[in-house]
């Protein structure tokens, strides 16, 4: 095949099986998480300030948005880790067709991480 | 319709490789890292808790430059095939990846020699 398509155009039923919504979410997690790393990255940077320079810059993430998508991030973590061991099985593993439990795994990974968060942090 | 030249196909596996590679190495660095955020969370996170497991910590700092380092590699693709899949004619877009990249890189590496030299650099 010479030329080939960037992105194949996928029928309703493609999109209701469940190896799409692993493809979905592991889509969303990733993006949601490469445009957070630059901003965890630069807070953390603010240690250069030294013990209180740090302090009063993280006391600003003292705010409910925050605590918010840190619970959220940490969830989307969990599904990104769980979602890529599971591509990484299916590439490079032998061949056990689409690991749906891997799927079912990352849902419940991504639940139980959220809810551990919760517990831990009050 | 969007074709991808045969060059652009090697580059591609290259990528999909890189990809790949530095999945394996960030699967094992998530892996630790969330359980070092649950231990860190519990009452709360204050700049003396991390500093006072970073600072002098060389261990903490080689483990985080090699996180860095693997999401150097492996976010950049990402983004990019997923703005490539979705916008394939935009060629400002193209830059993304790459302003993410450096942003990774020279943020994430800051980051470490912060943490570990506690500010006193």
């Amino acid at each position: 095949m010479s030329q080939m398509r960037a992105r194949p155009l996928i029928d309703w039923r493609a999109k209701s099986h469940l190896a799409y919504l692993a493809y979905a979410m592991h889509r969303f997690s990733g993006l949601l998480l490469a445009c957070f790393i630059p901003v965890h990255f630069f807070m953390l940077a603010q240690s250069l300030r030294g013990v209180e320079g740090f302090q009063q810059k993280l006391n600003l993430t003292h705010f409910w948005v925050f605590k918010f998508g840190e619970w959220a991030l940490v969830i989307l973590l969990t599904i990104h880790l769980v979602g890529g061991v599971r591509l990484l099985m299916i590439e490079f593993g032998p061949w056990r067709g689409l690991r749906k439990s891997w799927i079912q795994a990352s849902i419940v990974m991504g639940i139980l991480s959220g809810l551990l968060f919760l517990y831990l942090s009050n | 319709m969007t074709v991808i030249k045969a060059d652009m196909r090697v580059l591609q596996a290259k990528l999909w490789y890189a990809q790949r590679i530095s999945a394996m190495i960030l699967g094992l660095c998530v892996a630790i890292h969330l359980l070092i955020i649950f231990y860190a969370i519990r009452g709360g996170v204050t700049a003396q808790e991390i500093l006072g497991r970073t600072r002098g910590n060389i261990g903490f700092a080689v483990f985080y430059e090699i996180f860095v380092l693997a999401c150097f590699v492996h976010a950049p693709i990402g983004m990019a095939n997923i703005l490539e899949e979705n916008f394939p004619k935009n060629r400002f877009l193209k830059l993304v990846p790459w302003a993410l990249a450096l942003l990774i890189i020279f943020i994430g590496s800051v980051a470490v020699v912060s943490l570990f030299s506690g500010g006193q650099v």
